[in-house]
């Protein structure tokens, strides 16, 4: 397998010093973008390298990048930290132990679409992350890395570390760049987009703290060098697997050697059940998806997504009414409100469910929760109203006996093996 | 007809100390536009004061001009902001999805047993107010719970005996 590029160092805590980070090729990606390269050939390396945005959506981030006008005099990079998506912690994981990957990053991203100022907005509970991310900046500042005149070149940058309070909608970009401006982190209507108009209404490119890492690595190898690498991409895999942890893998890897390679396999005697492989937004997949590869394609075929790469893992002990259940709970807390068929569906839905786990559901409720479910489809302004569908769907179509029995006889039916 | 005594402008006294009012003031500066630094705002009056009074709103309005209704409404949005008084010390227990497989209703069961108090409430001393959350990004390290600022992992019931005894050993306010 070849070498890790984003997590390579992760572990080792002299990481976070700029001088390590440097003698280990830290900021020789940033060096030859800003010293060797125009702007439109780092946007250029970045397109060629195939990279895909990490937050979630798995937009290409070239596409993104070229999508700024060139011409705007006022132009920001905003990256996304708040790491909200249930099940997902590898943003945590470099802001905290490689911050400097984080700024070269977007070092070269405000290069290449002349912004000279970044937001980096962090959700609320990253105490430590930033505290880390803010003392770098102080030591890359101090050693021309970020300031004026960066690297004796003419170009300037300031980035501004933001925290947020606790919304998962302000992770969704037009939630979050309203957030940024003071306000409740409610979606805006797109087009038009961020790249258009973002920010304070200025072009903004907004990409996640992991697609940003990876630029770094583009431009020290080339697109091409970088490539070689498999595509890499970080998964957070947990749940009940017996190694929970973020691991970089390469875009492809089956399902089924993540969880049993690389995180441990199960605990003993226990069996797979099934598992939401992007996050609890993604729709639950089974056995029978096992040897799915973990791509954007493969994973929509098999019904679900990639999402942000977090893999829960379930076992034969899990009650998945009591999991789904859970889910939705979270959908109906964060629904910003703003479109009745999430705010209202999610509420109605949570409402059914728990009527279901604790014993008193109906046999028409399962036909009943199908019924909001599609209601709630192509219905709502952004998609943490569709995230609640495709999981209960599944749930329904592989695990149906199981809320039966909860209708049924009151109670669970998931025995827990001896 | 009686003799009115003129109406004076209202004087009241900030309650956020002028240590915070500056941190707001360069909040202030450091974004293009103002507006930007009222979470940031937000943040520094709970720190000071412990949750957001509406004294403490007030201030926060006056200092980056917003209307106080504005500045209420967006205080109201966001989870972390507590409108209402709180423990010295804010016990927030993730209890989404990975958290929940490994454990998270035992160690809630455990929270209220020692706290004697149920998630939203505050111990009779003051010294905790316990909270549910949602993930906190510690998925590999469930079930975990942020105390104050302090992020907690693999919980078990004695590791969370030991982080309630210190908190309470050491006095500590929120946020300090
Ligand atoms: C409800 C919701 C929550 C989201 N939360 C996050 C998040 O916490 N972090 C993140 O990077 N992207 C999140 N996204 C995706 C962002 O909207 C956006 O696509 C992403 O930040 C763009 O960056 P990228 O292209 O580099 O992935 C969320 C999207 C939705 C709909
Ligand atoms: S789908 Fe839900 S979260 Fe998204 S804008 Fe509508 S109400 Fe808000
Ligand atoms: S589910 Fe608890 S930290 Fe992620």
């Amino acid at each position: 397998m070849s070498e890790k590029l984003l997590t390579r160092y992760i572990h080792e805590p002299a990481q976070v010093n700029l001088q390590t980070f440097v003698l280990r090729g830290g900021y020789q990606g940033a060096r030859r973008a800003l010293c060797d390269l125009t702007p439109d050939q780092v946007i250029a390396e970045v397109d060629q390298s195939g990279l895909r945005g990490k937050g979630g959506a798995g937009f290409p981030a070239g596409f993104k990048w070229k999508a700024v006008p060139r011409d705007a005099p006022v132009k920001y990079v905003v990256v996304n930290a708040d790491e909200s998506e249930p099940g997902t912690f590898k943003d945590r994981l470099l802001l905290e132990h490689d911050p400097h990957q984080l700024i070269e990053g977007i070092l070269i991203a405000a290069y290449a679409i002349g912004a000279h100022k970044a937001f980096v907005y962090t959700r609320g509970e990253f105490f430590r992350a930033r505290e880390v991310l803010m003392r770098a900046m102080d030591e890359a500042a101090a050693y021309g890395y970020l300031g004026r005149h960066i690297l004796g070149t003419d170009f300037d940058l300031e980035i501004v570390v933001h925290a947020g309070a606790g919304a998962y909608i302000a992770g969704e970009e037009s939630g979050l760049l309203e957030s940024l401006e003071g306000k409740r982190a409610m979606p805006r209507l797109r087009p038009p987009y961020p790249a258009q108009k973002g920010l304070y209404g200025q072009p903004t490119l907004l990409n996640n703290v992991e697609t940003l890492c990876h630029v770094g690595h583009i431009l020290r190898l080339g697109a091409d060098g970088y490539k070689a690498h498999g595509m890499p991409a970080l998964f957070s895999v947990s749940g009940h697997v017996a190694r929970p942890g973020v691991y970089e893998l390469p875009l492809g890897t089956p399902l089924r050697e993540m969880i049993f390679e690389h995180a441990g396999g199960m605990h003993p005697a226990r069996r797979f059940k099934a598992c939401f492989p992007g996050g609890s937004s993604s729709a639950i997949l089974v056995e029978e998806h096992l040897d799915t590869p973990m791509d954007y394609d493969s994973l929509r075929k098999a019904g679900s997504m990639l999402g942000s790469a977090a893999v829960i893992v379930m076992d034969d002990t899990t009650c998945m009414v009591k999991v789904i259940a859970r889910a939705v709970e979270f959908y109906r807390d964060e629904s910003c409100g703003k479109c009745t068929p999430c705010r209202e569906g999610t509420v109605w839905m949570s409402q059914v469910l728990e009527r279901v786990l604790h014993g008193h559901g109906r046999t028409e409720d399962l036909d009943l929760m199908a019924g909001i479910a599609k209601g709630m489809t192509g219905t709502c302004l952004c998609p943490l109203g569709e995230s609640v569908p495709p999981s209960l769907g599944n749930s329904l179509r592989y695990f149906r006996e199981e809320y039966e029995a909860h209708i049924r006889t009151g109670r669970c039916n998931v025995a827990v093996p001896a | 007809m009686g003799y009115n005594e003129p109406s004076l402008p209202m004087i009241r006294t900030r309650v956020l100390s002028p240590q915070s009012v500056d941190q707001i003031r360069a909040a202030m500066a450091r974004y293009p536009e103002s507006r930007s630094a009222l979470l940031p705002a937000l943040h520094v009056a709970q720190r000071q004061v412990g949750y957001l009074s509406v004294e403490a709103m007030e201030d926060v309005a006056e200092v980056t001009g917003l209307p106080l209704n504005e500045v209420a409404s967006v205080a109201s949005f966001y989870t972390m902001f507590s409108l209402r008084p709180v423990g010295r010390h804010v016990v927030r227990l993730c209890t989404n999805i990975s958290c929940l497989l490994c454990g998270s209703d035992e160690v809630l069961a455990h929270l209220r047993r020692r706290l004697g108090v149920g998630p939203g409430e505050t111990t009779p001393d003051g010294a905790f107010t316990l909270r549910v959350e949602e993930c906190l990004a510690a998925c590999d390290r469930a079930p975990a719970m942020l105390v104050n600022e302090e992020l907690h992992g693999r919980l078990t019931t004695q590791a969370v005996d030991t982080v309630l005894d210190r908190a309470r050993g050491d006095g500590q306010a929120v946020g300090d």
